[in-house]
C-alpha cells in the first residue's frame, strides 16, 4: 500500500508488547461476545479482525498528552490505552452511556453512538492544542467508512484542513457499514482519495497488520505535532462476524464470502512475525494468550460485580449546575421510590 | 442592545483568555448584525475566529475547544440557520457533561439573533425557544433591553452549562440605558411593570409590546403587570406563582407558534401553583401554526397590540360555566 513514509522500525520488546496487547483485544473481545450469550451484558459490538487497526493506532499515541475521540467500536484502542476496561465495558453492560472511566484522566472520550458525531470534537480539541501556544498534543478520532458518509465528518475535515489542526483522522474501513458494503457507500473508492481535497495527507494502509498501523500512525503524529497539520489514515480491515451481537450478518453475506474476503488474521499476522524473525518463541505466544485469557477473566469478574446505578446519579450530571426544577424532579423521584 | 453585546462581549474577552467568539463573519466584518464588530482588530484572530460555513461544524468545535478547557461562544447567523447545527447540540453539546459523568463540562454560550419582526428572508426569522428548552443539559435565555442583552451575556457565560442565548433581533438597535455596575438579578424572572388586574407573561421582542398593552390598558382603567421571563430553561415558577397568586389573571404572549409552544409550559406552571386562586384559564396570544410567514404578513403573524388587548379581554371577562 503507499508508504511515502519511511518508519522507523519497532524495536523488539515493542512488538512483543503489541502482540500481548492485540491478543489481550482478541481474547477480551471474544469474551464479551460470550458474556452477551450468557446474558451477562445485553448487547455488544465485535472488533473481530480490528485488533491491529485498533491497538497499533492506540499505540502510537501519547496519552499524556494526546486525546483519543472513540465511536461505540475502539475496545482495542481502549486497552491499548490503559483505560480500566471494566469501566470501559459497563457501557455494553448498560450501567452508563459513555462508559464508567475518567475520559480527562485516561485521554479517551466518553464512547459514542453518534457515527461521526466526535470527528468534530477532535478538531475543536485539537485546534485548542495550537491555541494553547502548541501542547504538542495530537487528537486522534476513529470513524469507520459508513461514517465517512456523514456531512459532520466533512466539515470537521474541512475545518481541519483550513485551520491545520493537529489532528489524526484514522478510519476503519472494515468494508461494511451494518449491512452496507463499502463500495456502495464511498463514491471514489476509498475515504483517503478525499483527503486531497481538504488539503490534507493521507496514508492507507494495511490494517491487519498491526507494526504498519504503529508505523503509520507514528508517523501521523509526529507530521501534526510539527505543525504540519492533519492527517487522514485509511485502514483496510475487515470486519469479521456481526455488526454487533443483534446483526445476523447471514442475510447481507455469506460465509463463504467472509472467509474470500476477510484476509489474514491480524493475530496470527503478528506471530507469524515474530516467529519468523526470532523475536519470539513459541512459550512466549502461549504465555500471551494465557495472560490474555486471564484478563479476560478478571474483567468477566469485575463487569459481573458491577451493580445497579443509584438512580440518584440520572439526575446528577446533566447540569454542572443543576437547575432547581430537575431538583425537585430528583427530591419528588425518591420521595416516591423510597415508598414502593 | 447592539452596542450593550458588543460590549460585553469585549469585556469577557479582555477578562476570560479562555473565552472565544467563533462564527461565520465574525471576524473581519464584526457579524452580519455587528454584535463583534471591532473584536477580531482588537483581541486578534485566534480569540476572535471567522469560520468557514457549517453550523454543525462551528458547535462541533466549540464541543471540542471545551473539552479542551476553552470557553466558547459560538454565533449563528440566524435562526433558521442553527437547524443544522442541531444534531451537535443536542446529542453533543447538551449531553457531554452527562455522559462523561460531570468530567468534561460545557461552558459553551451559543449566540442565536432570534424571532421576527425585521421582514427577513426564510429561515432569517424563527422562534426556537421550545426546541431547546426541551433538551436536557440546555440553557435557554432571552434578553429584552440593552440593560439585559449586557448583564444577561457575561452572566450566560459564567454558567458552566451550554446556554443558548436567544438575541431579540428586532431590538439590535433600540436604545436604552445599561447600568453597569448594578446588574441586579441574572437569575429568574422580573416584573418590569407592577399591576394588579392581569399578568402578562413575555420575553425577547415581545415584552417591550406588553408594556406597551400595558400603557393603553392602563388608560380604561386596567392596572396589567408585565413579567419578563428572561429564562426559558429553567422557567421561573416562583416568579409565575407570586405575580399570578396577586393578580390571579395570566396571558402568555410569544411569537412561537400555539401548539407545545413554551406558553404551554407556562400555563402548566401557573396551572399547578396558582389553580386555587386563578380566576380564568391561562391565556395564550401567540403566533399561529404556521411556518414564519413572509414580510407582508409578519405583523398579521407575530401577536399585535389589539390581539394582546383581546387576550387580556377574554381572561379578565372569563365566567364559569
Ligand atoms: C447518525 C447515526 N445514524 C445511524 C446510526 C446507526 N448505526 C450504527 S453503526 C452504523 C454503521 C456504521 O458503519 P461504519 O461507520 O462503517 O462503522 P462500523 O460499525 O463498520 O465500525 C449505523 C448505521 C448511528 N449510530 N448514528
Amino acid at each position: 500500500m503507499d508508504n511515502s513514509m519511511d518508519p522507523a522500525p519497532l524495536a523488539p520488546e515493542e512488538l512483543r508488547r503489541l502482540y500481548r496487547l492485540i491478543t489481550a483485544a482478541r481474547q477480551l473481545d471474544l469474551a464479551a461476545v460470550a458474556w452477551q450469550r450468557q446474558g451477562i451484558i445485553p448487547g455488544y459490538a465485535p472488533a473481530l479482525g480490528q485488533e491491529a487497526a485498533q491497538v497499533g493506532s492506540a499505540f502510537a499515541m501519547d496519552p499524556k498528552r494526546d486525546f483519543i475521540f472513540p465511536t461505540y467500536r475502539e475496545m482495542g484502542a481502549a486497552l491499548a490505552l490503559g483505560v480500566d476496561m471494566t469501566e470501559y465495558m459497563s457501557t455494553h453492560k448498560a450501567s452508563w452511556h459513555g462508559g464508567l472511566y475518567d475520559p480527562v484522566r485516561t485521554g479517551f472520550a466518553p464512547i459514542q453512538a453518534v457515527v461521526g458525531g466526535s470527528v468534530l470534537h477532535a478538531v475543536g480539541w485539537a485546534h485548542g492544542q495550537t491555541l494553547n501556544g502548541g501542547t504538542g498534543g495530537v487528537a486522534l478520532t476513529y470513524f469507520g467508512d459508513g461514517a465517512s458518509s456523514q456531512g459532520d465528518v466533512h466539515e470537521a475535515m474541512n475545518f481541519a484542513g483550513v485551520l491545520k489542526a493537529p489532528v489524526i483522522f484514522f478510519v476503519q474501513n472494515n468494508g461494511w457499514a451494518i449491512s452496507l458494503p463499502t463500495e456502495a457507500q464511498v463514491a471514489g473508492g476509498t475515504v483517503a482519495a478525499r483527503a486531497a481535497g481538504y488539503g490534507m495527507r493521507a496514508i492507507t494502509v494495511d490494517g491487519n497488520d498491526a507494526p504498519a498501523v504503529v508505523s503509520a500512525t507514528r508517523e501521523a503524529a509526529a507530521h501534526a505535532r510539527a505543525g504540519h497539520g492533519p492527517v487522514l489514515i485509511e485502514a483496510m480491515t475487515y470486519r469479521r462476524g456481526p455488526h454487533s451481537t443483534s446483526d445476523d450478518p447471514g442475510r447481507y453475506r455469506s460465509l463463504d464470502e467472509e472467509r474470500r474476503d476477510a484476509g489474514p488474521d491480524p493475530v496470527q499476522l503478528l506471530a507469524d512475525r515474530l516467529l519468523a524473525g526470532g523475536l519470539a518463541d513459541r512459550d512466549f505466544l502461549d504465555a500471551a494468550l494465557e495472560e490474555a485469557k486471564d484478563n479476560a477473566e478478571r474483567i468477566r469478574e469485575g463487569v459481573e460485580a458491577l451493580g445497579p446505578r443509584p438512580g440518584t446519579e440520572m439526575f446528577d450530571f446533566v447540569y454542572a449546575e443543576p437547575t432547581e426544577a430537575l431538583k425537585a424532579q430528583a427530591r419528588a423521584w425518591r420521595e416516591e421510590s423510597e415508598h414502593v | 442592545m447592539q452596542q450593550a453585546l458588543n460590549r460585553a462581549l469585549a469585556e469577557i474577552l479582555a477578562e476570560d483568555p479562555k473565552a472565544l467568539v467563533l462564527g461565520e463573519d465574525v471576524g473581519r466584518l464584526g457579524g452580519v448584525f455587528r454584535i463583534t464588530d471591532g473584536l477580531q482588530k482588537r483581541f486578534g484572530v485566534d480569540r476572535v475566529m471567522d469560520t468557514p460555513l457549517a453550523e454543525s461544524g462551528i458547535l462541533g468545535m466549540s464541543v471540542g475547544l471545551a473539552m479542551a478547557g476553552f470557553h466558547p461562544i459560538p454565533e449563528v447567523q440566524f435562526d433558521g440557520f442553527a437547524y443544522p447545527a442541531v444534531n451537535q447540540i443536542i446529542t453533543q453539546l447538551a449531553r457531554m457533561n452527562y455522559r462523561s459523568r460531570g468530567t468534561l463540562p460545557m461552558p459553551v454560550t451559543l449566540r442565536v439573533p432570534s424571532f421576527g419582526g425585521i421582514r427577513a428572508p426564510e429561515h432569517h426569522g424563527e422562534s426556537l425557544e421550545a426546541l431547546f428548552a426541551h433538551v436536557p443539559g440546555l440553557k435557554v435565555v432571552s434578553p429584552s433591553s440593552p440593560h439585559e442583552a449586557y448583564h444577561l451575556l457575561r452572566h450566560s457565560v459564567a454558567v458552566p452549562d451550554p446556554v443558548i442565548f436567544m438575541e431579540p433581533k428586532s431590538r439590535y438597535w433600540q436604545k436604552g440605558e445599561v447600568n453597569l455596575g448594578h446588574a441586579g438579578p441574572v437569575e429568574g424572572a422580573k416584573v418590569v411593570r407592577p399591576g394588579r388586574h392581569v399578568t402578562l407573561v413575555a420575553w425577547g421582542a415581545m415584552v417591550a409590546r406588553c408594556l406597551q398593552v400595558a400603557e393603553l390598558a392602563a388608560e380604561d382603567g386596567i392596572e396589567v403587570e408585565v413579567l419578563d421571563l428572561r429564562w426559558l430553561k429553567p422557567i421561573d415558577a416562583a416568579a409565575l406563582a407570586e405575580s399570578v397568586g396577586r393578580t390571579r389573571r395570566a396571558v402568555v404572549v410569544h411569537e412561537a407558534p400555539l401548539t407545545s409552544g413554551l406558553g404551554a409550559e407556562v400555563a402548566a406552571l401557573i396551572t399547578e401553583h396558582c389553580f386555587d386562586t386563578l380566576r380564568a384559564p391561562v391565556g395564550r396570544v401567540t403566533g399561529f401554526d404556521v411556518p414564519y410567514p413572509s414580510g407582508d404578513l409578519e405583523d398579521e403573524y407575530i401577536p399585535n397590540i389589539d390581539r394582546i388587548l383581546f387576550g387580556i379581554q377574554r381572561v379578565l371577562e372569563y365566567r364559569r360555566g
